[in-house]
């Protein structure tokens, strides 16, 4: 077991690692810090302590896999509704740099009926995979967590990749956490930053946590490979499209039948909206300052006119104003826009979680002393029914729309 | 119908604040609260309960004082409760829970027709623990479920609908299964006075490693791949937080000017 030490002689009692604990594991006690079960042995206190009196003493762990056996980035190549997630080409490009740093190849893990598989697997090497990973056929057509956790968990076990990443959307969350589990590998969800560690090669995944307010670099043990992540979607640069490009096509079969399949997709709903907040380069989001469901009607015509989807803060959807799937924030979707326009909204910290790493941020508020024009780059105060029809007829002049 | 709800103690984090100073987390007099999407996943528990009859048994893994939750999700009605906590258990992720929150729903409820948790911790933030219980039961996972439409006992299927990105899922599963459930499947009930004093007199086990024959080499740190390295506050925002003050007429042409200026609005 891993312990945290503190020495009683050389602690001052100067308190400076208390706050330091994203986790409020240090206390004081006739003086000097002591530490609780609540200790995740992260090494915050550590680094802080200014007389080094805080040790970190952390088993060695015996290695009981050869490393050296696992090669080559592999990226999950997702599609839905006939076209590969975005994400999968962000991450492609973002591990042509992880191959690179490493010195192995770049791969893609893709699975579907024949026709897709055809047709993305020559995206995929288009945005950079030397090598493509498939399984085709009619269980894999749509994704389900069964075939494809199998489809995946043979291959990762047969050519042994040392990283695979996967997009964090619905659909990688819920595929990666199986996969991770059934081989007992390390999995780092909802990573903004990837990093190869120049002399032991090993992968560092940054991350944010409690809300975006702390983040968190993180890393795999040894003798656990392949290194997993899944990665947020729009962190990282489209890479170019290249359609000259070369690569390999590795085909491999199922072992399953549909009888050893526990779900059926019985209909897909579609969403209303015709643009998606997942999507959406530009938001505009409505608060408790709409004051109803009508009050959406001028976020809407803004929205329209810049072919943005219309967002909204937690108020609002408690308020039965919106539907729940508009909700922005920790109990509803993290977004990254270019431009998130907030009316009305406070901008408390679990809006700002699901909002705040856009990349321009507009506050329309009638109170000054809102929380969100701390986090804004530009800001209006005033009424947002006045502010924003002006906004809505002034880029339509603009755009001549 | 045996029902396990799995929940978490986790800061509330309206107010976390980062000290300026510092520019560290401040912890001080922050309270802990249920996981909000595990208040979901009580309440859909609940509902099952009153419709189709059954056991619903609470289970949070954490150090002693999550035992506060727990007596929330007896207050709003839950018939039995756990906790399970040991030193042992400290600096697990999502793997090592994952096992050990799976070997104490077999201990201590034994053959379960649902799982549900909510979708993710807001302190974590993973939605990894999930999907990781319903591998180590071996059984099938629905995430992101925003409604039940159908439990069919006899015939051990149920029906949901997935709220994803573009839509919503209808997906027909076999039981046991596991759900994790986001905010919209319901509305989660307070707790009655009755049910508060019952849960104040209760008394709550708590099971160690042992209790729940955890393997020790798969719990804890020892059974984790992955360790943090370096926790660290966020960059600040390079929000100007630019107030553009004057009369409306020239102000918002002055910020439809720097908006188009971005490139960004096409």
């Amino acid at each position: 077991m891993a312990k945290l030490l503190i020495d009683k002689d050389t602690c001052t009692g100067c308190e400076s690692c208390i706050p330091a604990c994203p986790f409020g594991a240090l206390s004081m006690k006739e003086g000097i810090a002591v530490v609780d079960e609540k200790c995740t042995f992260c090494g915050a206190c550590v680094d802080i302590c200014p007389v080094s009196a805080i040790t970190l003493e952390k088993e060695e762990k015996a290695v009981t896999i050869d490393i050296t056996t696992y090669k080559d980035v592999w990226v999950f190549i997702e599609h839905e509704f006939g076209k590969v997630g975005s994400v999968s080409f962000e991450l492609l490009g973002e591990g042509r740099k992880l191959a690179d740093a490493i010195g192995c190849k770049l791969c893609g893990m893709l699975f579907g009926d024949q026709e897709t598989v055809d047709k993305f697997a020559k995206e995929a090497i288009a945005y950079g995979a030397e090598k493509v990973y498939v399984m085709e056929g009619p269980l894999l057509k749509e994704y389900r967590t069964d075939p494809y956790a199998k489809a995946a968990v043979d291959l990762i076990r047969k050519y042994k990749p040392e990283i695979v990443l996967f997009g964090a959307t619905t659909q990688g969350r819920d595929f990666a956490g199986t996969v991770a589990t059934t081989i007992e590998a390390g999995l780092t969800a909802d990573c903004t930053g990837l990093e190869i560690d120049p002399e032991t090669k090993y992968l560092k995944q940054t991350r944010p946590a409690f809300g975006g307010n702390i983040m968190a670099t993180i890393q795999d043990y040894p003798n656990y490979r392949p290194q997993m992540s899944t990665v947020r979607p729009k962190v990282f640069a489209m890479p170019p499209r290249d359609d000259s490009r070369k690569g390999e096509i590795i085909r491999e079969t199922l072992q399953m039948t549909e009888d050893q399949v526990r779900t059926k997709i019985v209909e897909f709903i579609r969403g209303a909206e015709t643009i998606n907040l997942a999507d959406a380069e530009i938001i505009v989001s409505g608060g408790r300052g709409v004051g109803g469901p009508e009050g959406f009607k001028p976020i809407r015509e803004l929205a329209e006119v810049l072919g943005a989807a219309v967002g909204s803060s937690r108020a609002a959807v408690d308020s039965g104003w919106i539907p729940y799937e508009h909700q922005v924030g920790q109990t509803g979707r993290t977004v990254r826009p270019k431009i998130y326009i907030a009316c009305g909204i406070s901008g408390s910290i679990q809006h700002q979680a699901g909002m705040k790493t856009s990349d321009i941020i507009v506050a329309i508020n009638k109170d000054a002393e809102a929380p969100i024009f701390k986090i804004a780059t530009y800001g209006i105060v005033g009424d947002l029914f006045t502010v924003v029809p002006m906004l809505t007829q002034e880029f339509k002049k603009r755009l001549g729309r | 119908m045996k029902i396990a709800v799995c929940i978490k103690q986790v800061p509330d984090t309206t107010d976390v604040k980062i000290d300026p100073k510092t520019n560290t987390l401040v912890r001080e007099g922050v309270a802990s609260i249920t996981n909000p999407f595990d208040e979901y996943a009580v309440e859909e528990a609940l509902l099952i309960r009153e419709k189709h009859g059954g056991e619903v048994h609470v289970i949070s893994m954490g150090p002693p004082q999550a035992i506060e939750v727990l007596k929330n999700a007896l207050a709003v009605g839950a018939d039995k409760v756990y906790l399970v906590s040991d030193r042992a258990f400290a600096g697990a992720d999502t793997l090592a829970t994952a096992y050990t929150v799976a070997k104490t729903i077999k201990a201590v409820v034994g053959d379960v027709d649902l799982v549900i948790c909510g979708k993710q911790a807001i302190d974590g933030d993973t939605a990894q623990v999930g999907p990781g219980i319903a591998t180590r039961l071996g059984i099938p996972q629905l995430t992101y479920v925003s409604k039940i439409k159908e439990i069919n006992l006899e015939k051990k299927k149920i029906v949901v609908e997935r709220l994803l990105e573009y839509g919503r899922e209808v997906v027909e599963s076999s039981l046991p299964a596991l759900l994790t459930v986001v905010k919209d499947i319901n509305e989660p009930r307070l707790p009655s006075l009755l049910g508060i004093k019952k849960a104040a007199k209760a008394q709550i086990p708590t099971l160690t490693a042992k209790d729940i024959g955890a393997d020790e080499n798969r719990i804890g740190l020892k059974g984790s791949p992955t360790w943090v390295m370096r926790v660290f506050s966020p960059e600040a925002r390079g929000g100007s937080g630019e107030i553009l003050k004057g009369e409306l007429p020239e102000v918002v042409p002055l910020l439809v000017n720097k908006l188009m200026d971005t490139k960004f609005i096409k």
